[in-house]
């Protein structure tokens, strides 16, 4: 066990090619442990010398060293410990701290934790953000960072902050328990936004992930995924085929009142649906949920307002109020005038007359953005469809796969087996 | 009820004219004028007259037929031997006929006695005939105790009775009468599977059957499906059923019946050109129409465009419809289709319709009109648009084009998210992902 002189000075010599790296990477596994925790506070003054950019990997260690060491960070260096690991954060090497990943991790997770003790969720958005970005192998991987930084920026109310991290899909995750809390917080981030599409992607996603056992969040992503679908679509669908056996028996059960609530928004009379919220507003409080519940009611107009278009070309305001079940045709001309300037519905109000016309959907598709868009969307989909197929080639050539569905089948090959794409896009 | 006197004599002829010979000259009940009881009651024989009497009984709501319909009740169930529906009949009465018309005990004991002793000697007889193993026998034994049970309004029993035979019949002459035998309890007791079941068990058979027995069979298989609610397969049951029927199954259904039945379920659920075909145009249904001229105009109407008149007809003959046993439970929904064809059929040539002019020809009103109108419209059979300010429905048709677009982009989202979703799913199972069980809350 060398001295921490030593140990700084090898750090600060061996960083400097790949080959080096290396050795630098044994000597500080052989240095590590609870010698090195118990050295904690002593290691402060040394943390200075390093550069965190050139000696990312040193520097990485014995900082990991500290945070986990067990004590108070708010005495180390005076209060500014916070901003040392956030400088850490932003300027590190990215190929250095990949050899070793779950310490840097670990010392993401001790600044989510600190900020969020400090009660100044804001200042670890930053940082984190720049972590996310180096410690992913490619932009497709979840990583514990993700969820953490998710959280943060819902508690600062930072939603935009989060949409770049949420742009990425997604297509490898290592711990379940990271999709499940990035899921649940992405959507919440999208509904912060009011993109309850993509909330409803998310959340969906945490609902059909598969499961042997249920879980808390799951749970409570299902709470918030009734309450969207009704916002979006006026209905919940029901659970599609590949839902875990556990999810489909049991997630039900834990979400008893919002199951009723969505029925309740089925029998389209907005006073028994107030009524129904108002009984329950403690659970709906407790949950956290009241605000989007509140939405989901004035959603039930505007459901109600849409249907009206499809049925008539024009409709005085108190024949809109009877079938809304507004009271007056002034609420009723609000609500219209509202949703006109949401885009929702395409209409003109005649107040001369107290008549509401209804248009068609002036959108013809003939102009260049809707070209553009579509073509976007094809090559979007067709690179999706390409990398689809080279997935299902490659299970396809596993051993493992051929050798089970050789033995089921005898060895026998049928067309089926020839046939690539998804037969419902056809 | 002086209308009693002109009612027979159109009906005579028109009978006479279709049927030509046969029974007694009955008169069409199901006219517009009220329900002649007695009238109604001469054309069915057997338990169904006893059920139909006590039917119009209970809900007729006016005393002096409920009173004219249990007296029949009475005086037929004397004729026969079931003890029960005399109780139930005494009960009903409640003494508002006078002394005659009470609970027979007297009777009702030597009945029951007499039951006793014939069923002790069927069932002598047929383990007699059991022991000997003679099929013939054995299968007349159990048709006999089936009549017995019948009979005696023991319907279960004597379903059964008749079910056993089926293992006892030689030729199919015997499946057809056992056949026969089930259907006709099955139908009273209401169960309607097994009367689909046999007839077509009996239609199956090799041996060209008897034209009445045809005719009766599809008499049956229509009414099972009109108390199973497939109005269109009833109606094509009943315009099929030959005129042979006659009068040769009054112990079920009566050939005004089968008019009424099959008329508003093709009025209700056959399209345009099958109306037309299989009911107007079709000879042998057309002799069934002549016995209850109302129901032909009604048809004849429909066809023409008259909704108006159509309509009516429609309402006069309303309060005898509720109460015939087989209808009046499909009388509502009946109604209710023919008249929101009849509005679908009225829309479909134009443009636009002055909503004004179409009320008057429906004989409601223009707001009724409308909430009738946009129902259907949600409900997606009339492509339009309300125009509730003129009140003007204007036809739509949907842009081919733009709805295609709509459809191309919402597919290539779909496609999208599930493809991403499906992704994600695979990479977490190839992972193998066992997921500890967490701690309760978070």
């Amino acid at each position: 066990m060398e001295s921490l002189e030593a140990l700084v000075a090898h750090i600060q010599g061996l960083s400097g090619s790949p080959e080096e790296r290396a050795h630098l990477h044994g000597l500080l596994k052989q240095a590590d442990g609870d010698s090195l925790r118990a050295h904690a506070a002593a290691l402060v003054p040394f943390l200075a010398q390093l550069s965190p950019a050139a000696h990312s990997l040193g520097y990485l260690y014995l900082l990991e060293a500290c945070v986990t060491s067990g004590a108070n960070l708010s005495e180390f260096g005076g209060g500014d410990f916070l901003v040392t690991v956030a400088d850490f954060l932003t300027s590190c090497s990215t190929d250095q701290i990949r050899l070793a990943p779950d310490k840097f991790l670990n010392v993401c997770r001790v600044l989510k934790d600190q900020v969020m003790q400090l009660n100044t969720p804001i200042r670890g958005i930053a940082p984190l953000r720049v972590a996310v970005r180096k410690i992913q192998a490619s932009p497709e991987q979840l990583t514990p960072v993700h969820a953490d930084y998710l959280l943060l920026c819902l508690l600062a109310k930072q939603y935009k902050a989060g949409l770049s991290v949420l742009e990425d899909d997604i297509f490898e995750v290592d711990q379940p328990k990271d999709l499940f809390l990035y899921c649940y917080y992405g959507g919440m981030i999208y509904i912060g936004l009011k993109k309850f599409a993509k909330a409803l992607e998310l959340l969906h996603n945490a609902v059909t992930a598969p499961m042997s056992s249920l879980n808390a969040i799951a749970v409570e992503a299902y709470k918030k995924y009734i309450l969207v679908s009704l916002i979006q679509n006026g209905q919940v669908p029901s659970f599609p085929k590949y839902t875990s056996a556990t999810a489909q028996r049991n997630l039900k059960n834990h979400a008893q009142i919002y199951v009723e609530l969505s029925t309740c928004y089925g029998n389209g009379r907005y006073t028994e649906l107030e009524t129904f919220i108002e009984s329950n507003a403690a659970s709906f409080q407790s949950d956290n949920n009241l605000g989007l519940v509140k939405q989901v009611l004035s959603s039930m107009y505007k459901r109600n307002i849409q249907r009206l278009t499809q049925t008539y070309l024009t409709l005085s305001l108190e024949d809109i109020a009877r079938s809304v079940q507004l009271d007056t045709p002034r609420d009723a001309e609000m609500h219209v005038l509202r949703m006109i300037e949401d885009g929702e519905i395409h209409a003109t109000i005649n107040q001369k007359d107290g008549m509401v016309s209804f248009h068609e959907d002036p959108e013809q598709y003939k102009s260049v953005e809707m070209v553009d868009h579509i073509d976007s969307s094809i090559q979007r989909l067709t690179a999706l469809s390409k990398k689809l197929a080279s997935i299902d080639e490659n299970m396809a050539c596993d051993p493992a796969y051929l050798l089970k569905t050789g033995r089921d089948r005898g060895g026998r090959f049928d067309y089926d087996d020839f046939d690539n794409a998804p037969h419902k896009y056809f | 009820m002086d209308v009693e006197g002109e009612v027979p004599a159109s009906a005579a002829a028109a009978v006479a004219n279709g049927l030509g010979g046969g029974s007694e000259a009955s008169p069409a009940p199901f006219s517009a004028e009220q329900l002649d009881v007695e009238a109604y009651s001469s054309q069915y024989s057997g338990r169904t007259r006893l059920a139909r009497l006590l039917f119009v009984a209970d809900r007729c709501g006016i005393e002096a037929m409920q009173l004219e319909a249990l007296r029949m009740a009475y005086d037929d169930i004397k004729k026969g031997e079931d003890v029960q529906l005399h109780r139930d009949v005494a009960l009903k009465i409640n003494g508002r006929l006078g002394p005659r018309y009470g609970l027979d005990q007297a009777w009702v004991d030597a009945v029951s006695r007499r039951a006793e002793q014939r069923k002790e000697k069927l069932e002598n007889e047929l383990n007699g005939y059991r022991t000997n193993l003679i099929k013939e026998s054995i299968r007349m034994g159990y048709n006999d105790i089936g009549d017995f049970f019948y009979a005696h309004g023991q319907l279960s029993d004597a379903f059964k009775s008749y079910i056993r035979t089926r293992d006892y019949c030689t030729t199919s002459k015997h499946i057809v009468q056992m056949c026969m035998n089930v259907i006709l309890v099955s139908i009273e007791l209401g169960q309607f599977t097994h009367v689909t079941n046999y007839v077509s068990k009996a239609e199956q058979t090799p041996d060209s059957l008897d034209p009445i027995i045809v005719a009766k069979l599809r008499a049956a298989a229509g009414l099972a499906n009109l108390a199973q609610k497939k109005y269109k397969v009833a109606a094509r049951k009943f315009v099929e059923t030959g005129i042979e029927l006659g009068n040769n199954y009054s112990e079920v259904i009566a050939p005004q019946d089968v008019a009424v039945y099959g008329a508003l379920c093709a009025l209700a659920s056959f399209d345009r050109s099958d109306l037309k075909s299989k009911v107007i145009d079709n000879i042998n249904f057309r002799n069934f129409l002549e016995l209850v001229p109302e129901v032909r105009e009604l048809v004849n109407d429909f066809y023409a465009s008259r909704y108006g008149s159509c309509l009516g007809h429609l309402e006069k003959l309303k309060a005898n419809l509720l109460l015939d046993i087989h209808l009046h439970e499909h009388v509502e929904t009946l109604y209710r289709d023919i008249r929101h064809k009849a509005i679908i059929q009225y829309t479909l040539p134009f443009i636009s319709v002055d909503l004004n002019t179409m009320a008057t020809a429906f004989m409601t009103s223009v707001s009724m009109l409308e909430k009738e109108l946009a129902a259907l419209i949600t409900e997606n059979k009339i492509q339009a648009r309300i125009d509730s300010h003129n009140k003007i429905l204007y036809a739509r048709h949907a842009d081919q084009r733009n709805t295609t677009f709509q459809r191309v982009l919402q597919t290539g989202n779909e496609f999208e998210r599930d493809v991403k979703s499906m992704l994600l799913r695979a990479n977490l199972l190839k992972h193998e992902y066992i997921q500890r069980t967490g701690p309760r809350k978070m």
